[in-house]
């Protein structure tokens, strides 16, 4: 999504730059709190960790594959605001040095890429976190949803971005549709490894993950307790981080000797194996792990995850909803002003002019805004039975191969 | 930390190009890409007059044009959306070659073309006359805060570092047989993935702790204070106040 120089007019391209220096300057701030005056080194390094992140590619379909963003991973594991930092230096490098994504257009990237998909991920995931029971698979869960509505949030604000000042003359309702709809399924993509990948340091270092801080507080209280269960690797974890910085050095030998088990999730002391549900069988492979992020094959907890899910459409079908309000109201302006101007009458009638979802609204719905919204809804139905559908072929074909080998 | 900390993208050399203070050339390219950007798409020699301006400063650079044409490779994926342009556009339609087109299109996917080679291309001379310090340096001198600044030079030192142990767990993936294919394979590239952050959360403490008792106070102290003369000040907006000059003549002629 790195919107190349000359794409998006001179104006907003200033204007998008200012918004982008302001949340920029609020992250500043904002850093210092979250990671005291360690702020340079941990957020540079996590910097560095996104930007090695980006180019983890993950097969999509046949042939292809997308990459991560880390919008929604850099929120969740860092915090809202380095999370926008790090990904707002990861874009002015990448502008700088490697010329990906244009100077003039950075404003432009870094509102859209690390503000948007930042906020819009972290809000989601604080809002989850709160509602639903405080469990370790709540974490995993959120930053699944959390990931999946940042990718298309971004899409959306880009075609905001793209109608204030886009020099190319496509019509809006055209950009809405192909952007969100490519950009829905690379969020299913990074929601999966998302959620994934929180899980996975969830289980090994929780105090690291800044989102579910209020979340894994819990499991400190048993420390105090006199039938403390043998976990002691979790206790000298759990002391590294609430010490001073000075005292943390004495948390060193406790932390080497995590980043050992780092490498094995599945190490039967760690409490990531407690974690997942499925396949007892094969607690040492990394594989067992991956049930964990799916919100769907779950046994046990199946009615949180489905209480989720539930969230999760309300909050899409909101999305589409909502703001396709605001965005049916600009390809009305422009099909409005080609009708003045008299210059549509070339224009070749669309093949599937007459079908009811043609122009993105309802058929025989008058209001533009009630049948752009409806329209929405149709959609995010759609891409959601497709989405469900893929999923229960996965989970089937894995269910089989796992009554195989087992 | 096997790979050194010069950046491939740096190419040595001594011209005057590479001479002058980063910070003028960093605003030097940002001036001259604002200036192209704002240009008029339907005045097509200014340009052409933008293109021959870049090749006389890789020309003082001693930039050899086929290291630059293999750097301005990575703009392929907006050609691909450029080239798609004429077929989706709205507007009047203009017969070329037996298909039909769109006219509005046409000069989209030109000014998408034209702009967006010429700022891949200033970029690429910015960051293949400069080295990666010095550039840090002059968005430093040129108000950036500095904690930003340490921030991406934190990044820039370390992402290499971060990379190959990325690169050393693929290896070690690949060793055992793994291979991504499809969905399935997401929970181990997953589980890398978070194995990485965790290294480079603690390696952040550690480069912190060890910041701290060297006697770390919250700031870098710059040593290496370059300055810029009024001449060299002179020297590098000759490149973006000449794109000006081309730039209003643009807007004058119809």
């Amino acid at each position: 999504m790195h919107v190349p120089d000359g794409f998006i007019d001179a104006p907003v391209s200033v204007a998008t730059g200012a918004v982008a220096a302001g949340a920029v300057a609020v992250s500043l701030r904002g850093a210092r709190r979250e990671l005291d005056e360690r702020t340079a080194p941990l957020a540079g390094l996590v910097a560095a960790f996104i930007f090695a992140v980006q180019m983890l590619n993950f097969p999509v379909a046949a042939g292809t594959s997308g990459h991560l963003l880390g919008g929604a991973l850099a929120a969740i594991l860092v915090g809202p605001y380095t999370g926008v930092l790090c990904v707002s230096v990861v874009l002015l490098m990448q502008g700088v040095l490697f010329a990906d994504g244009g100077l003039t257009a950075l404003g432009v990237n870094i509102t859209d890429m690390a503000l948007v998909t930042t906020v819009v991920a972290y809000a989601l995931f604080r809002a989850i976190v709160k509602l639903a029971p405080h469990r370790r698979r709540t974490v995993t869960v959120a930053s699944f949803v959390a990931a999946l509505i940042s990718v298309p949030a971004a899409a959306v604000a880009f075609t905001a971005i793209y109608a204030l000042g886009g020099t190319a003359d496509v019509a809006i309702g055209k950009v809405f549709a192909a952007m969100v709809g490519v950009h829905v399924l690379i969020g299913i993509g990074e929601a999966a490894i998302t959620a994934l990948t929180v899980g996975a340091v969830v289980a090994v270092r929780p105090d690291l993950v800044y989102g579910a801080r209020g979340v894994t507080a819990r499991p400190l209280e048993i420390r105090s307790s006199p039938l403390a269960p043998a976990t002691p690797g979790a206790v000298a974890r759990a002391e590294g981080p609430a010490a001073e910085p000075a005292a943390a050095t004495s948390g060193t030998p406790g932390t080497s000797g995590t980043s050992g088990t780092s490498g094995t999730p599945g190490t039967p002391g760690t409490p990531g194996t407690s974690g997942t549900p499925g396949t007892p069988g094969t607690p040492g492979t990394p594989e067992t792990s991956e049930p964990a992020g799916a919100p769907e094959p779950a046994a046990a907890p199946r009615r949180s995850a489905r209480r989720v899910w539930w969230a999760g459409l309300a909050a899409a079908l909101l999305c589409a909803g909502v703001v396709s309000f605001y965005a049916s109201a600009s390809p009305d302006g422009l099909e409005k002003v080609a009708h003045d101007k008299g210059i549509d009458q070339k224009e070749e009638d669309h093949a599937a002019k007459d079908s009811p979802l043609a122009d993105y609204g309802v058929k025989d719905i008058t209001d533009a805004r009630l049948s752009g919204g409806l329209a929405g809804v149709i959609g995010v139905g759609a891409t959601l039975a497709v989405g469900s559908g893929v999923f229960i072929v996965i989970r089937r074909r894995r269910a089989t191969a796992e009554s195989e080998r087992g | 930390m096997g790979a050194g900390h010069a950046h491939k993208l740096y190419r040595e050399g001594r011209s005057p190009v590479h001479a002058l203070p980063p910070h003028c050339k960093i605003a030097a390219v940002f001036c001259f890409v604002l200036v192209v950007v704002s240009t008029p798409r339907e005045a097509v020699w200014a340009f052409g007059a933008y293109a021959v301006l870049l090749a006389g400063v890789a020309g003082a650079a001693r930039i050899p044009a086929g290291y630059l044409l293999r750097r301005l490779l990575i703009e392929i994926p907006f050609v691909a959306f450029a080239v798609l342009m004429p077929f989706i556009a709205e507007g009047p339609r203009v017969e070329v070659l037996g298909m039909s087109l769109s006219e509005s299109g046409l000069w989209s996917a030109w000014n998408i073309l034209a702009k967006g080679t010429l700022g891949v291309a200033a970029s690429v001379l910015l960051a293949s006359t400069t080295e990666l310090r010095a550039l840090l340096l002059g968005l430093q001198r040129l108000r950036m805060p500095s904690l930003l600044v340490q921030i991406a030079s934190f990044m820039i030192r370390y992402g290499d570092v971060i990379s190959d142990e990325m690169r050393r767990m693929r290896i070690a993936r690949q060793s055992r047989g793994f291979e991504a294919r499809g969905v399935r394979h997401w929970g181990v590239l997953a589980s890398s993935a978070g194995a990485l952050f965790i290294r480079s959360y603690e390696r952040g403490e550690r480069v912190h702790l060890a910041m701290v008792s060297r006697g770390y106070t919250g700031t870098m102290p710059v040593i290496d204070d370059v300055t810029a003369s009024r001449a060299q000040w002179t020297y590098a907006a000759a490149l973006p106040l000449t794109a000006l000059a081309v730039c209003l003549t643009g807007w004058m002629l119809p």
